[in-house]
C-alpha cells in the first residue's frame, strides 16, 4: 500500500477550520488534513510551521489565494521539497476528492486535482433555471 | 507614477495589499524595494506566478529605487511601493525619495523581541527607534492594515501599550 499523502490546509481567518469542519460533516472523518490559519505570522514563521507539518512524506499544501501569503509560503516550500504539489484556489470538491484518494502516489493525485480546474466551478444564470414554474 | 500605497509589511505581496488595498485603489505596478530580493530572481518569478495578470511587479534595491522614483512622476501607471521593514522606508526616506508620501504600517508580525501593538503590528525596540527616525526626517508614518479600518497616527501609535 502507498503511503498515505498529507494534506496541509492553509488559508486566512478560519477559512481553513471552517472547510475542515465542512468535509467532517459530509465524510464523517477529519483525518488526513490539518487546517492552518496565517494570523499574526510572519512569513518565515508560516513556511516553518507548514514545513513541520508536511514533514519528509508527501504532502498536498492546499490554499486559498493565489496572491495571499499562504500561497507564497507554499510556493517557497515547494521550491525545497520534491514530494510537495502545492493547489491554490481550494473548494469543496477538490478537498473531498482529495480525502477519498490519499492511497494513490502523489503524482496520481495531483493529475486528479488537476482534473477539476475550470470543472468544480459551475455559473449558473436565470436562463440556465430548469425548475419548473419559473 | 502617482504612489497610491507606500507600505512596509513583512508579507510584501499578499492578498490585503493585491486584493484589498488594490480593488480599493487600483493597481498597475507594484514596486518592492528590497535588497535581498532584488537579487533573486527565483523569488521574483514566485512572487510574479501569484500577481494578476495585469500587474507588473518589480523588484529594486534600496539603492535601485532612488534612481527609478525619479522617474516615476512621469508615468501614469497607478503604484504602490512595498518595503518588508522600517528601515528599508527610512533610508529612502534619508535620500528625500518620500517626500510628499505617507508610510503606512500594514504588517510587522511576531518574531522574537516584538511585542503586539495592534493585531498585525509587533514592535521591537528597534522598530521604534527607525520609526522615530522616519519622523525625524520628516515622513508623515501611519498604520493601517485594510481600507476600511482605522487610521491610526504614529504619535497614538507610539503611545500604544504593547503587550
Amino acid at each position: 500500500m502507498n503511503e498515505e499523502v498529507r494534506g496541509i490546509l492553509v488559508g486566512h481567518g478560519k477559512l481553513a477550520d471552517g472547510m475542515l469542519d465542512a468535509v467532517a460533516g459530509i465524510t464523517g472523518s477529519r483525518e488526513g488534513l490539518t487546517p492552518v490559519d496565517n494570523a499574526s505570522m510572519t512569513p518565515e514563521a508560516l513556511e516553518e510551521h507548514v514545513e513541520s507539518l508536511a514533514g519528509d512524506g508527501p504532502s498536498v499544501v492546499f490554499v486559498d489565494l493565489p496572491s495571499g501569503s499562504c500561497a507564497f509560503a507554499a510556493r517557497r516550500l515547494k521550491c525545497r521539497h520534491p514530494r510537495i504539489a502545492v493547489v491554490c484556489g481550494v473548494n469543496l470538491p477538490l478537498l473531498l476528492d482529495f480525502v477519498f484518494h490519499r492511497t494513490l502516489p502523489l503524482e496520481e493525485i495531483v493529475e486528479r486535482l488537476r482534473s477539476h480546474v475550470g470543472v468544480s466551478i459551475e455559473y449558473t444564470t436565470d436562463a440556465d433555471s430548469s425548475v419548473p414554474g419559473r | 507614477m502617482p504612489i497610491l500605497l507606500c507600505r512596509v509589511d513583512d508579507r510584501l505581496i499578499h492578498g490585503q495589499v493585491v486584493v484589498g488595498w488594490g480593488a480599493q485603489l487600483g493597481l498597475d505596478l507594484i514596486a518592492v524595494i528590497d535588497d535581498e530580493l532584488s537579487g533573486s530572481e527565483w523569488e521574483q518569478d514566485l512572487y510574479r506566478a501569484g500577481l494578476p495578470d495585469e500587474v507588473e511587479a518589480l523588484f529594486p534595491s534600496v539603492e535601485g529605487a532612488l534612481e527609478l522614483i525619479p522617474g516615476w512622476a512621469s508615468n501614469a501607471a497607478r503604484g504602490f511601493i512595498l518595503a518588508r521593514d522600517i528601515a528599508t522606508m527610512r533610508r529612502l526616506a534619508e535620500h528625500g525619495a518620500l517626500a510628499d508620501i505617507e508610510v503606512n504600517l500594514g504588517g510587522l508580525h511576531s518574531a522574537p523581541g516584538r511585542q503586539r501593538v495592534l493585531p498585525y503590528l509587533f514592535f521591537s525596540d528597534e522598530d521604534r527607534a527607525e520609526l522615530r527616525r522616519l519622523k525625524r526626517a520628516g515622513v508623515n508614518v501611519s498604520a493601517q492594515d485594510v481600507p476600511s479600518a482605522r487610521r491610526i497616527g504614529l504619535d497614538e501609535l507610539l503611545e500604544m501599550k504593547a503587550g
